[in-house]
């Protein structure tokens, strides 16, 4: 299988470098340049602040600490880190020297002024949909950012992916201008919240499956994906989410938080903190559009919150948008006997028996409160079985969330989360995970979960190391 | 911790409860002598010659044991090690109220340091008469009384010859400042060893013997009424001994404390509760503050006759949010009741009013109630403590005979806790062609800060009670120390000036004294305006409050302050400088600030760059707590300033935690922080612990302005406000 | 039984492995140091240490810890007798209230056992998820700064 792979990757970067030997390969610098008289007016400034937090252009722009927008941040991608570039106007290092039609074609062509080909990392295959109004307001506002000299990072890339040339001949098999969904039926809300998610928010970048090659397999649209070492959820009619989404629940979710489904983590919490700059009327549009990606009605799949240990508490399991199905029954893989407790088979296994403990002494504490919404602690689901992360299929995130924690949020207020990688050994936390997965899913055990724990644990908790970037 | 009541051994002497006198003379200022005037109200000598120091006044982490220790044992002429020092008990200590407004050193230190001085007297007396000489010509240090030849009687040969329950004489003669050895010095803090090895410090580490653990069920939002609560199930948890219910106060009492947590869980889910108080939503805070109920009174009132000058007219409104106590050990008592006598370990500020609360509720003679204090985490005023103490109190009375201890939840203590309330202020003023201020307007809206007991409906879950108390109406505290006025007169040179107090009285969130009351408020809104008055004229602000002041103690700590921190420097970009001062409560401690801030232009966000502070609390007791005090009270007062205000729906506060309050983490703390200490040898002792609130926050506000242009008028200036006055 | 090694000592625990090692400390071995703070791993007040982390014990069911040694503030010291550490905090007054202090403590023991000469930036980062109300913080930094052997604080009063 794995020798497939890399038979099948080295014949595409093949095909890329005859592909981009070819003329495609060879741009014209453009002459430098700054901001002509007009181009930095305060609404354009203004409207160019809104689209810079939905586009979260500085999640990668900016360093960990380090000044806003002035790059190296490193993207980590299956081939290699790439390290984002300065994007305030210092002459020398940053886009000082960038005309409007030279940040339009770096946005829409994935070229830069000297006419060197750009990484997809940096998502000019969405940005290509954007208008030219809104380009020119997010030249606007780079342009007007305080200059920062700070010379780009070089990326990690192994060769010959290093060789630039390369990315032409991908362009020539996969960049495609998007074509933006119109429909008819659908209010001018829902057009906007399109264009965004396809062009300026980029969702496809890290919601749709990517090909060996690192394109996007347009086919498979929101079938979910990865970033930064993390599952990201599908948003479409595959999505494992126990609930619904509803558009209302999106838009809370986006905005800050949403008490059914609870809150950003990983690579999409920056997205979502980036979104408090953003007037709620485009939430609104972007949560509208995104809605409808999940396909008609309540999926069939979708069965409510799981919990097969209800103990004492009536709430749990119960959603007044479910219905039947929404406690563990008839349909659940695991069928009779599933509930913790007096004799179950899951009661008895010593692994779950004893991350029942865990979760007992460690978890339960805030998500048996009762669900922040309701008056539990805050920031909580009314129990795991709401959270997504539990119906995904691998352990991933929930690994990276059990050993890294939640850091606060630096003078904001956010979920907090101890890093229980400090504490935890891989088989405990091997046998944690197991028990939220059998206890709150009915999907069956995680295959591989001992393997992902241990190449996860490798690494020691960043308890909470989130340091943004400082004053 | 083992505490064993009514009688208290201390340094070989056997204490016990005594009836205190009631006030014998008329009030002098003389700390809160007057009120307890017997020396052995305050000093207690042993045959071991050590000496009990007591006070009614609590430790509450100011480090007030180690300066009352200090101030006896340089008077009586004893090493600190042998001064035993007993704080707030009803059955042993003077009435010395609660401990709050800075008031410790003023009143007890005063007090202590009278009756220390009238020992020593007699000390010398009874020496004397042994010896055949005259007093006058002995000296008393280290535990004896010697002669001019040496000879030495240590004091517990002359316990048995001296009379301390005599009265404190009108004039006792003092220690020359100038010869101190132990006043002035950096002691260091008595508890702090114990502290950092985990010795039992707190009222939380209280184990007494049958002690049983007990959490409360609280409504999930204020006003809430319960209307359900089966709870049977709960109470037939394994070692759960029973659950309590009278009214809407319900509780779970359990052996062990694991077990009362995870029954309060249970419990919590069982309950059904309804209904609630209505807040204002947020966005309409300040408007509903404004168009509340509110009593006039002009507070000062100067130049009223002549006419209003000509010049520019400048004004200002300023606003503040709910903010929170936030201790960061929720509140905890403990309390145990024999059938008659109900003895309760609290935290909370003042003993003596607590224990007249819980006689009330419980209908019980006061002398039958005993209320010790015993440390807890800090509280910054009137936070969850005499609520605990009163919920303690009502379980013991249920269950006789065994001790009950109460411990909030970090959730009941963010949720239920009196917050400092919501202000407004506006300023006014005239600015005279000769760039001075000709006219002064200011008034201040403000709720009460002052619902602590010892009214037993001011304790939180009386009011829940199947007959529940109620709450007393709210009292504005009178100047000169004022509640939501404290500070509202300006010290600054004010030829014709007007100063009225709008008093609230009626909140929709259950407010109370925070560190330095409406002073916070009140210096900010001045030292703002000064700055911008200042700003109006182009004048230095640092030059244009010397201006206005004569106090030659106030022009001190501003130009130490300012020399000190460069003042007028140039500073690097987004940086800026920012200056404030004030006398908290015009009478106590001088404090002037100078503060540098980054401020983030993308994010809003400010940091604390440095500080340099100037301080002059009058005779200096113990530099290192002096600075402690002042050092925490700007961190304190940062945090709130940049980062806290209490978020809450039309349902009720929704700052339920740290996630939903954050304060100010290890990154937000200067680089440097420096605080100049003016020491002021035989000066009366000037309250310290709060004068750094108000000045932290228009320091903060001035250097925003200078570093970003933005003129910030709401508190907390929170990164958004920042960002929303530099725009993008 | 769950048997438990704390500050060298073991001893079998009558508690089901799921209690929280906080209230196992405080109320079966009798040590006040770990405080109640939230409950919710927020404020750090309940820190100790397990191998070289700090541990919030508030949320560390004693099933985890079998076999795994702990300490916590008491120790490293005692009153009379303090660990360094211990020492540097007592020589720096670092403490106002106090309540917050053996967890800041447990953490800096921690990261001092890992890095025992800490840069600021280091110092400050570990300690962030540490709460103190107090505003002791100039006071807790130069505590381990000592502990550190670095220079004393360039802060303080000036008399």
């Amino acid at each position: 299988m794995r020798r497939r792979r890399i038979a099948v990757w080295l014949g595409g970067v093949a095909l890329l470098a005859v592909a981009g030997s070819g003329l495609a390969a060879w741009r014209s610098a453009l002459p430098p340049g700054g901001p002509e008289p007009g181009e930095t007016v305060p609404e354009r400034v203004q409207q160019g602040a809104v689209l810079a937090a939905l586009g979260y252009c500085a999640s990668c722009h900016t360093a960990e600490a380090g000044r806003p927008y002035a790059g190296g941040r490193g993207v980590a991608t299956p081939f290699g880190t790439i390290y984002a570039t300065n994007i305030t106007p210092d002459p020398e290092t940053g886009l000082g020297r960038y005309t409007l039609a030279a940040f339009t074609r770096a946005m829409r062509a994935g070229v830069d002024r000297d006419g060197r080909h750009l990484y997809p990392a940096f998502p000019y295959t969405h940005y290509a949909g954007l208008t030219d109004a809104d380009i020119a307001a997010l030249y606007a506002f780079v342009m007007t950012r305080e200059p920062v000299r700070a010379e780009a990072k070089a990326n990690a890339l192994p060769f010959p992916l290093s060789w630039r040339p390369l990315i032409a001949g991908w362009k020539l098999l996969f960049f495609r201008t998007p074509t933006l969904p119109k429909d008819e039926s659908r209010d001018p809300a829902w057009h906007r919240g399109a264009y965004l998610a396809e062009a300026l928010s980029h969702c496809g970048a890290c919601h749709t499956p990517r090909n060996v090659l690192g394109a996007e397999i347009k086919s498979r649209a929101y079938a979910g994906g990865e970033a930064d070492g993390w599952w990201t959820p599908p948003l479409d009619r595959s999505s494992p989410a126990p609930l619904p989404w509803s558009e209302d629940d999106l838009a809370r979710y986006l905005a800050e938080w949403d008490p059914q489904h609870g809150g950003a983590g990983g690579p999409m919490r920056p997205v979502v903190d980036a979104h408090a700059a953003v007037p709620k009327g485009e939430i609104r549009a972007l949560a509208r559009y995104v809605a409808t990606l999940y396909g008609p009605g309540p999926a069939g799949s979708r069965t409510g919150p799981v919990d097969r240990a209800p103990g004492d508490d009536p709430r749990l399991g119960e959603d007044p948008r479910l219905g039947e199905g929404s406690r563990l029954g008839e349909g659940s893989r695991l069928g009779e006997g599933s509930r913790l407790g007096e004799g179950s088979r899951l009661g008895e296994d010593p692994g779950l028996a004893r991350g029942a403990a865990t979760y007992a002494g460690a978890c339960a504490v805030c998500h048996e409160s009762g669900g922040g919404a309701a008056g539990g602690v805050p920031y909580t689901t009314p129990s795991l079985g709401h959270r997504t992360t539990l119906r995904a299929p691998d352990p991933r995130n929930l690994i990276l969330v059990l050993r890294d924690g939640v850091a606060p949020r630096e003078h904001a207020p956010g979920p907090i989360m101890p890093a229980f990688g400090a504490v935890l050994t891989q088989a405990q936390m091997t046998d944690l995970a197991a028990y939220l997965r059998a206890r709150f899913s009915p999907d069956g055990p995680w295959p591989g979960l001992d393997g992902t724990v241990r190449e996860l644990m490798r690494e020691p908790p960043r308890s909470g190391a989130r340091a943004e970037a400082s004053p | 911790m083992a505490l064993t009541r009514r009688t208290l051994l201390v340094g070989g002497a056997l204490l016990v409860g005594i009836g205190l006198p009631r006030p014998a003379r008329a009030a002098a200022p003389t700390g809160s002598l007057p009120a307890a005037p017997r020396i052995d109200a305050w000093i207690r000598l042993g045959e071991d010659g050590a000496a009990t120091v007591l006070t009614g006044k609590a430790e509450l982490g100011q480090g007030i044991k180690t300066a009352l220790i200090q101030v006896a044992a340089e008077e009586l002429g004893l090493d600190p090690a042998s001064v035993h020092l007993v704080t707030a008990d009803t059955e042993l200590t003077p009435n010395e109220g609660y401990t709050a407004g800075s008031h410790s050193m003023q009143d007890s230190a005063t007090a202590i340091r009278l009756a220390a001085a009238a020992a020593r007297a007699l000390l010398a007396e009874a020496a004397g008469r042994r010896l055949g000489l005259p007093p006058e010509s002995l000296t008393v240090a280290d535990g004896a009384v010697a002669a001019p030849d040496g000879m030495r009687l240590p004091f517990g040969e002359l316990v048995q010859e001296v009379d301390l329950e005599a009265e404190v004489p009108a004039t006792t003669p003092l220690r020359d400042p100038a010869t101190y050895t132990m006043v002035g010095r950096p002691l260091p803090r008595v508890d702090i060893p114990g502290k950092v090895a985990g010795a039992a410090s707190y009222v939380q580490d209280i184990r007494a013997p049958g002690m049983v653990h007990a959490r409360i069920l609280r409504p999930p939002r204020p006003g809430a009424r319960l209307v359900a609560l089966e709870a049977e199930s709960v109470a037939a948890r394994s070692g759960v001994i029973r659950v309590h219910r009278d009214g809407d106060f319900v509780a779970v009492l359990a052996e062990r404390e694991y077990a009362a947590v995870t029954a309060l869980r249970a419990l919590a889910r069982v309950a059904v509760w309804q209904g609630g108080t209505v807040v204002p939503e947020p966005d309409a805070l300040f408007s509903d503050l404004a168009g509340r109920k509110a009593e006039r009174t002009v507070i000062h009132e100067a130049g009223a006759g002549t006419p209003v000058p000509a010049g520019r007219r400048l004004t200002a409104q300023y606003r503040r949010r709910y903010q929170m106590h936030g201790s960061i050990g929720p509140s905890c008592a403990v309390a145990e009741f024999d059938g008659s006598r109900l003895t309760v370990w609290s935290h909370a500020q003042g003993m003596f009013p607590l224990r007249k609360a819980l006689a009330e509720m419980l209908a019980l003679p006061e002398d039958q109630v005993r209320c010790i204090h015993v440390e807890g985490s800090g509280c910054y005023g009137h936070n969850g403590a005499d609520d605990a103490a009163g919920d303690a109190a009502l379980l013991a009375r249920a269950l006789p005979g065994r001790p009950v201890r109460v411990q909030y939840t970090r959730e009941q203590e963010h949720l239920w806790e009196p917050y400092g309330g919501a202000m407004l202020t506006e300023a006014s003023a005239v600015l005279g062609p000769d760039g001075r201020i000709a006219d002064w307007d200011y008034s201040v809206r403000s709720p009460t800060h002052l619902t602590r007991p010892p009214g037993a409906g001011q304790l939180l879950s009386a009011r829940m009670l199947e007959k529940p108390f109620r709450a007393p109406p709210p009292k504005a505290l009178p100047q000169p120390e004022g509640g939501g006025d404290r500070n509202a007169i300006p010290l600054y040179r004010l030829p014709r000036a007007r100063v009225a107090h709008d008093f609230v009285t009626d909140m929709p969130l259950r407010v109370s004294a925070l560190r330095s009351l409406g002073a916070y408020m009140n210096v900010f809104s001045i030292e703002s305006f000064l700055d911008e008055l200042a700003e109006a004229a182009g004048a230095d602000p640092v030059a244009f409050r010397l201006a206005h002041l004569d106090d030659p103690r106030a022009r001190a700590v501003i130009e130490a302050a300012a020399e000190r921190f460069g003042w007028g420097r140039t500073l690097q970009r987004g940086h800026g400088a920012g200056f404030a001062f004030a006398r908290y409560k015009n009478l106590a401690a001088y404090c002037a600030l100078a503060v540098e801030v980054a401020v983030a232009r993308e994010s809003g966000r400010v940091r604390l760059v440095r500080a340099q502070g100037a301080v002059d609390a009058g005779q200096i007791v113990n530099p290192h707590g002096i600075r402690d005090q002042i050092e925490g009270g700007i961190i304190q007062a940062m945090s709130w300033s940049l980062f806290e205000a209490v978020a809450h729906d039309a349902e009720g506060p929704t700052s339920r935690d740290w996630s939903t309050y954050p304060i100010a983490r290890f990154p937000d703390i200067p680089e440097r922080l420096d605080v100049h200490l003016i020491d002021r040898p035989g000066a009366p002792f000037l309250g310290a612990g709060e004068v750094a609130q108000g000045p932290t926050a228009a320091a903060l506000a001035n250097a925003i302005r200078q570093a970003a242009g933005v003129r910030l008028r709401e508190l907390p200036m929170r990164p958004e406000l920042v960002k929303a006055g530099i725009g993008v | 039984m769950p048997t438990l090694t704390v500050n060298g000592r073991a001893q079998a625990v009558a508690a089901e492995p799921e209690t929280p090692l906080l209230y196992v400390l405080r109320d079966e071995f009798g040590l006040n140091g770990a405080k109640f703070g939230c409950g919710l791993g927020q404020c750090g007040a309940c820190t100790v240490e397990v191998e070289g982390r700090a541990v919030l014990s508030c949320l560390t069911p004693i099933g985890l810890l079998e076999g795994r040694p702990v300490t916590t503030v008491e120790g490293l010291g005692t009153p009379e007798n303090p660990g360094p550490l211990q020492a540097a905090f007592i020589a720096e007054n670092a403490a106002q209230c106090g309540y917050c202090i053996a967890g800041m403590v447990m953490r800096a023991y921690a990261l001092l056992r890992n890095n025992p000469h800490p840069g600021e930036a280091e110092i400050r980062d570990a300690l962030r998820l540490n709460l103190c109300r107090c505003g002791t913080h100039m006071r807790i930094l130069a505590a381990v700064r000592r502990a550190a052997g670095r220079e004393p604080a360039a802060t303080g009063a000036t008399p």
